[in-house]
């Protein structure tokens, strides 16, 4: 167990319980929650779990700000993509696109790191930004490549697909969301409740590439979390506090960051893979949009920069909120009269707008983000209990 | 002794989280030229800052003309005139000495008679005039440095070591525009290291040790007590006959 | 190319025509990238054409110059980075957008002073919109993180994020058509007579754009270079404290650059406004692009080099975007990344960089 977390467990008993909770619901999600919505935003869930700490490992451990994370997320979903257009669906395919994929990405983030770490950190945040641009316009406008604004359908190979059926038996499912619901609302009728939360689920091929993901995604986050713990981590945190101590101290401070930035781009590039696989449609909206690359940066810093459980915190309440939040002003959008002020602040469509008010909240008062604050409160109570 | 024009009481100030004033206690009279002396690290360049507002003051009072100043912004502190040379001189080298020279004299415009005295007393600036200030020798520097402190009519003049680094020749040449300003009866408090010129122009004389006041009295007193001079200083007996 | 330029250290003085040439790159590299694009796209296609985009690429590159060079400046003096300036320049784009359509009687006639009616108060509507924001903007959010890179990026990222959704807020979610006042539209003929371009239509906007941009990059050096406020900025990029102790308030200062720059960059926003004739919340986003590519190659805090910057991106861009549209931005960044590699401050860096 020690070894798994590397020593670096999550310190707090709440967060512990939500990770936990996160953990159950990921790994048992295709059989508690009905729906095909509620399952692609579980598998939502693994793919940015895995972009978003491999974010964090720039972001928290080394105050690196990179703009191109979407961008290498995009190289590894465009990989699939493009490479099951040109030879089909088969595994070769899906191999030569995976390779592709991922020399493409050590290519390109080796060359930025070089290129713009040497100068000063803050021309990172800047080049990267151009870059990634740059990238995404080449992807819209080289259309006979990569469809365009239209996107590609990827061809997975078809024990990944939905028509993939290897058993003939279907595997009961429960509801648990829904149970609970009608449980609260109508306690005397519970058995009802019970009944009707029953579903049936028909695995498929979906639920083997789902558990790719979950797996791969588990696999990566302690992978992360063994390498921030280790010498080598120690080292990103000692630049992070004061790169020149650390240069004065003989570390090649731009070797380690550039390390840290392609380690991060071939993560987020096997997220991408994983999310052609899953979405198994790519365009560029879905992979390289700027705003996505804002939801990423909002994600780690809402969860709690430089703690990794922070990604998965992150992540999670994030993809709820957008999800959810839309609903929910929705409804408080239909109580007040319409074509008012307030009507067009709580406007579904709006809600973007609330985020970006608690992110600044967040970096402002809460500077380590959920995470953070979750240990510090129960840093003080077992102090206070002593 | 006549009244002081800057007084400081029981004055501790913080540079980052340490501690290294621990109750400053100093008089400077009006119109006399004050030597604040002592070793390295006796925290009298973090006095100069103090007085100047560039430090966490934790404690103490600051007075200038009997007003209190402890806690204002440095700006605020400058308009009731009192002019700063730190020790690094702060010259804005990729500006020219005449642009340096202009924005160091706050009510906008340098008055010609003045500014010819200037000159006259630091000939250098004017051949330099339209250069870079970055261009200029360390000597020149120091002119420039103190040029841009006097442009104005001053209350007060507080320079940090000007001395440190320059060749003797130079080091004259600042003694005798010193005395200059000695004659028009400038209050100036000097911070310095180099005695001989300390007890060439000083009046009156504070010696700083481990963030406090330990001694102060006319630099006549200190000058012929070589005693006084061991103990306070570590200078050698004799050594700067 | 860079190790060349290392070695070389010859005295000035009688030299040959080679050693000229690496000094001339060496110490006037923005005139040196300048020329090379130029001729280069010279060679690649006709000279009428080669005028028509070289006058619209300065037309362009005007109108990011007075984008970008708030976000040098306040960068330059500040050391702030401010990754809302783009929010600002939509902001201007809709301010000013609001005025046009407002007074569109006046900017539909034909007459030059009857659309001056209208243009004026939108350009001034627009630098009074987008300098207040930068006022609430520069206490609210930007204050309590001076000194701090990270904080920095963070939360101007967060307030552009706001801004632009209150836009989205006030004028709706959609696309909004902007006017274009009429005397603005159209061409003008170069007389027959002249050599080459002789005959070429240019449009009128395009022209004015570079005329303004030029005056108000003329404003703006004579500002830094003759007058007090430019001293004092100068002297503040090279140090704050120092400015403090020669008795000027700083804060005050970064607070007027602050809002000139975001008034500047709302300006330049009602400008493409009208050279686009339609507008988004989101433009602020694609402009910050070219905006950062400015200050990059130009050097983080250099008026001069913002110039210089914007003069290349508007003609790359341009250059490009006839050769092959589809790499237009591609070449952008490009262009960047190239100049990153030779000179990694940038053309006409600020020495305290």
């Amino acid at each position: 167990m020690n070894r798994l977390f590397s020593g670096d467990y999550p310190r707090s008993r709440l967060l512990s319980a939500a990770l936990l909770l996160i953990f159950l619901a990921l790994a048992l999600g295709p059989f508690l929650f009905d729906g095909i919505r509620t399952f692609s935003m579980l598998g939502m869930m693994c793919v940015f779990i895995i972009v978003v700490a491999s974010y964090d490992l720039m972001l928290g451990y080394t105050h690196i700000v990179s703009f191109a994370h979407t961008m290498f997320f995009g190289i590894g979903a465009y990989g699939i993509a493009i490479a099951s257009d040109h030879y089909g669906s088969g595994y070769g395919a899906l191999f030569a696109g995976i390779v592709g994929a991922l020399l493409a990405s050590v290519l390109l983030s080796l060359l930025l790191g070089l290129l713009s770490l040497r100068v000063k950190a803050i021309f990172f945040a800047l080049v990267t930004l151009a870059v990634a641009f740059a990238f995404l316009s080449l992807v819209t406008q080289l259309y006979n490549v990569t469809g365009g604004e239209d996107g590609l359908a990827v061809r997975s190979p078809r024990e990944l697909g939905p028509a993939f059926r290897p058993f003939d038996f279907q595997v009961p499912g429960f509801n648990i969301f829904g149970f609970l619901v009608a449980a609260v609302s109508s306690p005397g009728e519970i058995g009802q409740a019970f009944q009707e939360a029953l579903f049936s689920v028909r695995l498929s091929g979906r639920h083997l590439t789902y558990y790719i993901t979950f797996v791969t995604m588990v696999a990566i986050f302690f992978f992360l979390l063994r390498m921030v713990n280790s010498p080598f981590g120690r080292v990103l945190q000692a630049i992070r506090e004061n790169e020149f101590r650390a240069q004065a101290l003989g570390y090649r401070t731009v070797l380690y960051r550039t390390a840290v930035v392609v380690v991060s781009a071939l993560l987020a590039t096997v997220a991408g893979i994983l999310f052609a696989l899953l979405n198994r449609y790519v365009n560029p909206e879905n992979t390289l949009n700027f705003e996505l690359m804002i939801f990423i940066l909002l994600m780690c810093v809402i969860g709690g920069m430089g703690t990794l459980y922070g990604a998965v915190i992150g992540t999670v309440l994030f993809l709820l909120a957008q999800n959810y939040l839309q609903d929910l002003l929705k409804q408080l959008d239909a109580l007040v009269p319409a074509d008012t002020l307030i009507a067009e602040l709580i406007n579904p469509d709006r809600w973007l707008l609330w985020f970006g008010l608690l992110f600044i909240l967040s970096v402002y008062f809460f500077p380590s983000g959920i995470v953070g604050q979750l240990r510090i409160w129960s840093a003080k109570r077992s102090s206070g209990q002593d | 002794m006549s009244e002081a024009l800057l007084s400081l009481t029981r004055v501790c100030a913080d540079i980052d989280q340490y501690h290294i004033l621990h109750g400053v206690d100093l008089a400077v009279p009006k119109g006399e030229l004050t030597m604040l002396l002592g070793r390295n690290g006796a925290g009298k360049s973090t006095t100069l800052r103090t007085i100047m507002g560039l430090t966490t003051v934790t404690g103490g009072d600051i007075r200038f003309q009997g007003q209190p100043i402890t806690g204002q912004s440095t700006p605020r502190i400058v308009r009731r005139g009192i002019a700063f040379v730190p020790e690094n001189m702060g010259i804005f080298s990729l500006l020219t000495v005449r642009e340096n020279m202009v924005l160091a004299a706050i009510g906008g415009t340098m008055d010609p008679a003045r500014l010819e005295w200037i000159v006259d007393l630091f000939p250098p600036l004017k051949r330099f005039w339209d250069k870079p200030a970055g261009n200029l020798s360390g000597g020149q520097k120091q002119m420039l440095a103190i040029a841009r402190a006097i442009i104005e009519p001053r209350e007060l003049l507080l320079i940090d070591e000007p001395t440190k680094g320059l060749a003797p020749a130079i080091i004259d040449d600042l003694a005798d525009a010193f005395e200059q300003l000695k004659r028009q009866q400038v209050t100036i408090l000097l911070v310095e290291q180099n005695f001989n010129f300390s007890r060439r122009l000083g009046q009156s004389a504070a010696v700083m040790n481990d963030g406090r006041v330990v001694w102060s009295g006319s630099m006549t007193e200190l000058a012929q007590d070589d005693n006084l001079q061991h103990q306070l200083l570590g200078l050698g007996m004799g050594e700067h006959q | 190319m860079a190790a060349d330029d290392a070695r070389i250290d010859e005295p000035t003085g009688r030299a040959g025509p080679i050693a000229r040439f690496h000094a001339f790159r060496r110490d006037k590299p923005h005139i040196f990238v300048l020329l090379t694009m130029m001729l280069a796209a010279l060679a690649m296609m006709e000279p009428r054409i080669w005028v028509v985009l070289t006058i619209s690429g300065l037309a362009m590159g005007a109108m990011v110059f007075l984008m970008a060079s708030g976000m040098t400046l306040t960068f330059g003096l500040m050391n702030v980075l401010n990754l809302a300036h783009g929010a600002f320049i939509s902001l201007g784009a809709f301010a000013g957008a609001s005025v046009l359509l407002w007074l569109s009687t006046q900017a539909n006639q034909p007459s030059l002073w009857t659309n001056l009616i209208a243009i004026l108060p939108a350009f001034c509507f627009a630098l009074l919109v987008a300098g207040l924001l930068g006022l609430v903007f520069e206490r609210l959010i930007i204050r309590p993180v001076y000194g701090d890179h990270l904080k920095q990026i963070l939360v101007t990222v967060g307030g552009s994020i706001i801004i632009m959704e209150l836009i989205q807020v006030v004028w709706g979610p959609n696309e909004l058509p902007v006017p274009r006042p009429d005397a603005l539209k159209g061409a003008v003929f170069l007389p027959e007579w002249l050599p080459v371009a002789g005959g070429i239509a240019l449009e009128k906007y395009r022209l004015i754009a570079v005329v303004l941009g030029l005056a108000i990059y003329g404003l703006l050096s004579w500002i830094i270079e003759r007058t007090r406020v430019g001293i004092l900025i100068r002297a503040g990029v090279e140090s704050r404290e120092m400015v403090e102790i020669q008795g000027y308030r700083i804060r005050l200062l970064f607070l007027g650059v602050f809002i000139a720059g975001s008034a500047l960059a709302g300006l330049g926003g009602t400008l493409w406004a009208m050279y686009r004739e339609i507008i988004t919340a989101h433009m602020g986003d694609e402009l910050m692009i070219s905006v950062i590519v400015v200050i990059i190659l130009g050097g983080l805090g250099s008026i001069k080099g913002c110039f210089y910057g914007s003069v290349l991106v508007g003609l790359i861009n341009l250059y490009v975007g006839y050769l092959e549209p589809r790499l237009a931005a591609v070449a952008t960044v490009a262009l960047m990344v190239a100049v990153l590699m030779w000179r990694p401050q940038g053309l006409i860096p600020v020495i305290k960089l």
